[in-house]
């Protein structure tokens, strides 16, 4: 049930994501891939979570590269995202 | 007291915040108005989501996650302040691989764990293959990006084979992974291995011209393999934010498939501009003009549209350019900056150029926009484009760009294009447009050229 459940999310998320994205201009595009990036990011928490005290070592040092690559995208996503939306002025 | 079971329930409506969060930040990126707004509001989304997270009992000790959360913020901030805009796509293609790499591990590190279901072991799979195909694939897109490899297809004989047999040698190891799951199983080791060579396998034969298909492609991948990832730790909110990235890299893919009139198979399987050798020889004379002359028609003109190409930017011209465009429109004369949907290295790259340059966004068009009116145009100014502005895509069937959606500045009244000297663009194909009865070549630096014009409006 688990597995109907979990691809259930899936499915909706897909059709969400395609009619969100579709009405995203052409113009915003390079902002949108580098803030995608940002939000791909989100296995931070998957990371997080993954290996814990109990695990063995070689699971944990797994886990913090997780982690920090995961950061990487998370932080510099939305910077290098949000520096680039800063120059989108309006005209005068 | 809160018990687990509490701590649970709260972290998962944190969750639904930010998948709220994060789909009005997109929502937000319809318009350039909002677009930053939006961005704050989906890293907000993210930042609850993190330290949502950090009240779960089961996770990493506090030292491991302090390091990776500090090395991980002070790599992605430097990068993000350094990054050059020409070199956005370079840094898209890494965050893709980065996000590859992390739902790789996440998903090795579940294996640790025995007495997984075969279901759970079914998705770690998933995730490692989809998390190594996308991190390998983005640093052969980062190499050819970054010039640091060649940026040519690589073909060889038997690649198609080699190809089969890897994906066989991938299904294989999975399967025989999934029938006895340990983390010593060297299938395991197998299919980290294989992934890692299958996104190379797949990246290399694709030329340099095709790198934004690819980096969208990759895109979508990195989110895909989040919704692994969330798949093996039964996490909601990795299946939602993935999804909406998968979905996201799936569009810019095949918008950017449209554009150059290719189907993905044919972009990723085979190189471009093999197939077709144009058999027709353009005829006319090319007339040249000088920048004194291009500007007493520029002077008297009312309606102006400039097609920059990335031609433009490698030639740093884009803030003249806007500076000409400001003289224009004060001389009475209305300026667009017509923008064909491949122009630049990855999707919506000129757009970012320009806007660094200080082109105000109202000013931007998309090509569907500036064709219908583009015969009321009075000069179209072509600067460091030239396929896509190539009139042989609209009536020569012969050609190897036939079909392929232009901007057609043939139409306009009369076209300035600025070249160093007649040659064929990225793709090799004669452009007509050069030997058009209403077109003047001005040949030179592009960034000297408009310079020179500028100085005449100011003189």
């Amino acid at each position: 049930m688990e597995a109907i459940y979990l691809s259930f999310i899936l499915v909706l998320a897909i059709f969400l994501g395609f009619e969100l994205i579709a009405k995203v201009p052409s113009t915003l595009h390079t902002p949108l891939m580098s803030g995608s990036n940002a939000i791909s990011g989100i296995t931070v928490i998957g990371a997080l979570t993954a290996a814990n005290s109990g695990s063995a070592d070689l699971a944990l040092w797994l886990g913090t590269a997780a982690v920090a690559l995961a950061t990487i995208n998370v932080v510099g996503g939305y910077m290098v995202t949000d520096r680039m939306l800063a120059m989108f002025k309006k005209k005068g | 007291m809160m018990n687990a079971e509490n701590i649970l329930f709260s972290i998962n409506l944190v969750y639904i915040v930010s998948a709220i969060l994060f789909v009005y930040g997109l929502k937000m990126l319809s318009s350039p108005a909002t677009a930053r707004k939006g961005n704050l509001l989906s890293s907000v989304g993210m930042l609850i989501a993190i330290v949502g997270t950090l009240f779960n009992e089961i996770k990493l000790p506090w030292e491991n996650i302090v390091a990776g959360l500090v090395i991980g913020s002070l790599i992605g901030s430097i990068a993000a302040r350094k990054v050059e805009m020409t070199g956005m796509p370079e840094l898209v293609a890494l965050f893709n691989g980065f996000g590859g790499a992390s739902s790789l591990l996440v998903g090795l590190v579940a294996a640790f764990s025995t007495g997984n279901s075969t279901f759970v072991n079914v998705t770690i799979i998933l995730s490692i293959l989809i998390g190594g195909v996308t991190l390998t694939g983005s640093l052969v897109a980062y190499g050819k990006l970054s010039e640091r490899m060649p940026s040519k297809a690589i073909q060889f004989g038997g690649q198609q084979i080699f190809n089969g047999l890897l994906v066989l040698a991938i299904i294989v190891s999975s399967v025989m992974f999934c029938l006895n799951p340990s983390i010593d199983s060297v299938w395991l080791i197998a299919v980290i291995g294989l992934s890692l060579v299958f996104g190379i396998m797949i990246t290399i034969p694709i030329g340099g011209a095709d790198m934004p298909v690819v980096i969208a492609l990759l895109n979508s991948y990195s989110g895909l393999a989040a919704c692994a990832a969330g798949f093996v730790l039964n996490n909601n909110l990795l299946i939602v934010a993935g999804s909406l990235v998968g979905a996201s890299g799936l569009i810019l893919t095949n918008i950017m498939c449209k554009a150059m009139n290719r189907s993905l198979s044919n972009v990723l399987f085979s190189g471009f501009g093999a197939a077709k050798v144009s058999t027709t020889q353009v005829e006319g004379e090319v007339k040249p003009i000088t920048a004194d002359d291009a500007y007493l028609i520029l002077e008297a003109a009312q309606n102006v549209v400039i097609v920059p190409g990335y031609g433009m930017a490698v030639a740093q011209a884009q803030h003249v350019v806007r500076e000409l465009s400001d003289l224009l429109e004060e001389n009475g004369c209305e300026v667009q900056f017509a923008i064909h949907p491949v122009a630049g290295r990855m999707p919506g790259h000129m757009n970012v150029l320009l806007a660094e340059a200080n082109v105000p966004y109202d000013q931007l068009v998309e090509m569907d926009h500036i064709n219908p009116q583009i015969s009321n145009m009075d000069v179209a100014i072509v600067i460091g484009a030239n396929d896509v502005v190539n009139p042989a895509a609209n009536d020569d069937e012969n050609s190897p760009l036939y079909g392929m959606p232009v901007i057609n500045v043939n139409q306009a009244r009369t076209v300035f294009v600025l070249k160093r000297s007649m040659g064929a663009g990225f793709s090799g194909v004669d452009n007509p447009l050069f030997f058009g009865e209403n077109t003047r070549m001005l040949f030179g630096d592009a960034k000297e050229s408009i310079s020179h014009i500028v100085t005449e409006f100011k003189g």
